[in-house]
């Protein structure tokens, strides 16, 4: 049965779409983390997407290879009154850019929604194929 | 008499099938929208069911060059040409999936796996009222 890959395929991929919207929540739960102890503030982090075969031929899913961290540096803000600041009295902010992680999140989120219509349709032909005959 | 009946069933079982693999694939193209790299695959569909139901010989169709090797038989068919869709915007991630070509593809695709399902259930409905005879 060659239709009961696409739940494998679409699967596949929600779950690697879902993978990339936690990404993306933790990105921007820490959009104002400052800089600990260590001196390194927390760095954006995003999810690389590869092809992952399913067996047959033609079946393509999707998997996370690697998440990186983007290693831009983080915002300075001058602010000496800061318990975090440095001996120069800047303040180390996370490099997160809340406008590319919406954008992030809106794409992601419209790709899950696709390959959930993938495989209602995918369902509903597969139950109606089990009915064949029978009306 | 009942192979004239189930000649017709034939022909839509191999199309069902191939209807199922296309919309696999237009499935994998859907759920690697976002992999880079990516290249989207199609089928010819017409060319994979008259290879499939034998009325032409593959492609690439099995080679015959010693006394005790087996011809493919029709019908037989290597895995569908699968075919590399050109991408009509070009894309930085060299991923070449158009969404709305595989959404339209897919909805065409899977409308005819339906309409595939009916034939198939009225050539069953027709054959028991050709056995019942009434």
């Amino acid at each position: 049965m060659s239709m009961l890959n696409i739940f494998n395929v679409a699967g596949s991929a929600i779950s690697a779409q879902s993978q990339r919207l936690n990404v993306v929540a933790s990105n921007l739960a820490n959009a104002d983390t400052v800089a600990g102890p260590d001196g390194n503030a927390y760095k954006a982090r995003q999810v690389t997407f590869q092809t992952q075969l399913m067996g047959e031929v033609g079946a393509a899913g999707v998997k996370v290879s690697t998440v990186s961290e983007d290693q831009t540096p983080g915002r300075r803000v001058h602010d000496p009154k800061h318990p975090s600041a440095d001996a120069d009295g800047y303040v180390t902010y996370s490099n997160v850019n809340a406008v590319e992680e919406m954008v992030n999140m809106i794409s992601a989120s419209r790709s899950y929604q696709n390959n959930v219509e993938v495989m209602n349709t995918a369902k509903t032909l597969l139950l109606k194929t089990l009915q064949m005959g029978q009306s | 008499m009942l192979n004239r009946l189930t000649d017709s069933l034939a022909f839509h079982g191999q199309a069902l099938s191939l209807r199922a693999e296309r919309q696999r694939l237009i499935a994998s193209n859907i759920a690697n929208a976002d992999t880079p790299g990516y290249v989207a695959r199609d089928m010819n569909f017409a060319q994979a069911l008259k290879e499939a139901t034998g009325s032409i010989q593959p492609a690439r169709a099995l080679t015959v060059s010693q006394a005790g090797h087996l011809a493919g038989s029709a019908g037989a068919r290597i895995e569908p040409n699968l075919l590399y869709a050109t991408p009509s915007q070009t894309n930085l991630d060299r991923n070449t999936v158009d969404m709305d070509r595989e959404r339209a593809n897919f909805v065409d695709n899977s409308v005819k796996v339906e309409a595939t399902l009916r034939f198939i259930n009225h050539d069953v409905r027709m054959m028991l009222d050709a056995i019942k005879g009434q």
